[in-house]
């Protein structure tokens, strides 16, 4: 098997910025919790209302720097009352569905999160920047997927 | 020419293919005018049947029948005449494909299957649309394994041989789509045909959606190999020369059994119930499969560059003037193959772990998938319609129909840039997928991101309409060539198969010890799969019933 | 495996800044998004 001298050079370069493509992802992923959303807690899905955190769903504050935030979502919407949360904490946010798949996505954000029934999906995000934010659900779910959002304010 | 049996076995499939081609495309247009709020259907029509049957009909039915015309086709020619046993299990291969297409179309027409071409769980579907898509999987294995035995005929007849690069490639496709097909086979078997029916309450969601994109990303090579073996095959004919290096071709495509499947997990980097682990290594493995293709782009143009400097180009880019640009079957697939380069770079975007989170389930993705299957790998099939109907039918590629061909694929990709590029600026702005009109009740993010030059419904609609448009004008001449055009008489009349000749003499006989191949790919497949599963078996939640939500 | 064809007789001068071209738009379109990522 023959390859030409600049085939090599060609598959030398391809292979090591794909070699650097990776160590730049899983380094930041791993090393600094950059990971994308998931988790392998799981849930009746018949059973999330009476089910913690969801019994109780919207914020609240873990500790001095935590606040967590637990949604349910549901064909078309969710159930998330008096989403407000400040900037500059740490939020952990806690998804499930009592139904169909969908997603719990926050435009202009790296909270872009995959909701499965049985399943809780988790992800980290600090917000730098105040203001109301859109909710929406980016998974197609039914009749009214594209009439399922919230909004969420950052103070 | 090949054998008349095999001729009509190939126009049947092409004849199934732009009918769902035409129906396909139609419900592209109306996506696109919906989206823009200047359409309202009738209140028997909703906007998610048409984009159910717009990706089923064009992403899956289009594509397959296609590939199994060109393949039927390419192997008879390269291999000869099908035996009785092959022509008569094509024609099952063909009819039991043809009826789960009938049967799924049916289910989405009726309203019953609003679940697009993803079906995921626990959307529950009417059970035939789901035993529709099986039938759609058994009928191409059918087809599947009649060439194989024709290429296992063939073998036997020449012990120790090579075989033609044409029928190498086909068989490595049809190794891998086989693999790809358990993972979709084994969820619409066993989970949601049961489930369907009502003959079990609940489904493992988080399983049903792992094992349709075991399937669902092979899907997409299952696509792009065939346009490749078109790159590799028949372009250097187009261009006059052989096949640049037979051993790297066939490299290539034994690169592609190995990494083309253990991957699927890269469509799910955003969900629960996998650990980052197995995301990342899905990852990593998704990365591999890059390199045939960086290898192909260097074949590609090195092809160009041997071929214009024969016919004298000089310089470090007179060979690219030296083209055969007047031709129509060139041409086309050459934008296709300028298509998939953001295509294929949009494609590691999307692998790349946390950054998908950017863009999954964004209008990017759909950008991304238009200028993937929908130029590099549409085109490429178009530029081969353009010869092989008339090939088969023994008419005319007249010079007017040629100058039309000009047209299409102009067309095709003025239109596809507006929309595709309008696509991609939306979703990295954050505009969702699969919606139908919404402004979100006028919230002021979603306000913004319709207010670009190009990021607005205009954009989209308007390179939809030119889409359509170019799709009515590809009928014209399929029907043309088909059935109107006047007969080839003269030996210069007739429409050749343009078959590169390819220097085998250098090519290790090894690429073509398949045990070997399939045997890797088994055991890459089980690494990346075997644990992650088992554990969505044994640490599952409570399965979902059924949600009808349309 | 094959030693007699040599890298001279073919000039691919023209493919390797083609190639190169391919993958700059790979890399720009990568840092793009990876920027974009940061940013959010």
């Amino acid at each position: 098997m023959h390859f030409h001298k600049y085939e090599k050079i060609w598959l030398s370069f391809g292979i090591v910025s794909l070699i650097v493509f990776l160590s730049v992802v899983g380094v930041s992923a791993f090393s600094q919790n950059h990971t994308p959303s998931g988790g392998m807690d799981t849930i009746d899905p018949e059973k999330v209302n009476e089910t913690a955190p969801f019994d109780n769903p919207g914020v609240t504050q873990l500790d001095e720097d935590t606040y967590q935030v637990a949604i349910v979502a549901l064909a078309f919407g969710y159930n998330a009352p008096d989403l407000r949360v400040p900037a500059g904490k740490e939020i952990i946010f806690k998804v499930t569905s009592t139904d169909v798949v969908h997603s719990f996505t926050i435009d202009n954000t790296k909270v872009n999160m995959m909701v499965v029934p049985g399943r809780v999906t988790t992800k980290s995000y600090t917000f730098d920047e105040p203001g109301k934010y859109l909710i929406l659900c980016n998974e197609y779910c039914g009749t009214g997927h594209h009439m399922m959002s919230a909004e969420i304010e950052v103070y | 020419m090949i054998a008349q049996p095999e001729r009509k076995i190939a126009l049947w499939h092409l004849g199934v293919a732009y009918t769902a081609f035409l129906i396909g495309t139609l419900m592209g247009v109306l996506q696109v005018f919906i989206r823009n709020d200047a359409l309202q259907l009738p209140a028997w029509l909703d906007y998610y049947q048409i984009l159910t049957a717009h990706g089923v009909l064009l992403a899956l039915i289009y594509t397959t029948f296609f590939i199994f015309a060109f393949f039927i086709t390419g192997m008879s020619k390269s291999l000869g005449s099908f035996g009785p046993k092959v022509r008569l299990f094509s024609w099952i291969g063909l009819w039991v494909t043809l009826l789960g297409t009938v049967m799924a179309t049916v289910m989405i027409v009726a309203g019953e299957a609003s679940v697009l071409y993803t079906f995921y769980a626990p959307l529950k579907a009417n059970g035939f649309y789901y035993v529709g898509l099986a039938l759609v999987i058994v009928g191409t294995w059918i087809s599947s394994f009649a060439l194989v035995g024709h290429y296992m005929v063939w073998r036997r007849n020449n012990k120790g041989q090579l075989s033609p690069l044409f029928a190498f490639m086909t068989v490595t496709t049809i190794i891998l789509w086989i693999i790809a097909c358990l993972g979709v086979v084994a969820t619409v078997l066993f989970q949601y045909i049961p489930w369907a029916f009502g003959w079990t309450d609940t489904i493992n969601v988080e399983l049903s959606r792992s094992l349709f994109w075991y399937f669902g990303h092979p899907l997409v090579y299952f696509w792009l190999l065939p346009a490749y073996i078109a790159w590799y095959t028949i372009v250097p004919k187009l261009l006059g020369v052989k096949v640049f290096s037979d051993s790297l071709a066939r490299l290539a495509f034994v690169l592609f059994i190995l990494f083309s499947i253990p991957v699927g997990f890269h469509h799910q980097l955003t969900e629960p119930g996998i650990s980052n682990f197995w995301k990342f290594l899905q990852v990593v493995l998704t990365f591999m499969v890059i390199v045939p293709s960086l290898m192909t782009a260097f074949s590609m143009f090195a092809t160009f560059e041997i071929s214009g400097r024969q016919k004298g180009g000089t310089g470090l880019f007179g060979w690219f003037k030296k083209l055969p640009w007047r031709d129509v079957r060139f041409t086309s697939i050459f934008i296709a193959m300028a298509f998939f380069i953001p295509g294929g770079a949009g494609g590691i975007i999307n692998a790349s772990f946390q950054l998908n989170e950017v863009v999954h389930n964004t209008l990017w993705i759909v950008g991304h998938f238009h200028i993937t299957v929908g130029t590099p790998v549409a085109m490429t099939f178009m530029g081969l319609t353009f010869w092989l109907i008339p090939y088969l039918t023994g008419r005319r590629f007249t010079k007017r129909m040629q100058r039309l061909g000009f047209v299409q694929i102009i067309t095709w990709s003025i239109g596809m840039l507006l929309m595709s590029t309008a696509q991609h600026v939306l979703g990295l702005m954050g505009a969702p997928r699969r919606t139908a009109y919404s402004g979100y009740n006028d919230h002021p993010s979603a306000m913004e991101w319709f207010d670009g030059i190009i990021s607005n419904h205009v954009t989209m609609a308007i390179g939809g309409t030119i889409l359509f448009l170019s799709a009515m004008i590809l009928m014209y001449i399929v029907i043309m060539t088909m059935f109107v055009s006047p007969k080839a008489e003269t030996p210069e009349q007739m429409v050749e198969f343009p078959l590169a000749e390819s220097d085998m003499s250098h090519t290790p006989k090894w690429l073509e010890n398949w045990w070997i191949w399939i045997g890797i790919a088994a055991a890459l497949i089980i690494i990346a799969y075997a644990i992650p599963l088992t554990h969505m078996i044994q640490h599952a939640p409570p399965g979902s019933k059924g949600f009808i939500t349309w | 495996m094959d030693k007699k064809q040599s890298d001279h007789d073919v000039n691919l001068k023209g493919t390797l800044v083609s190639v190169f071209f391919v993958g700059i738009v790979i890399v720009a379109m990568w840092v793009a998004v990876y920027l974009m990522y940061l940013a959010r």
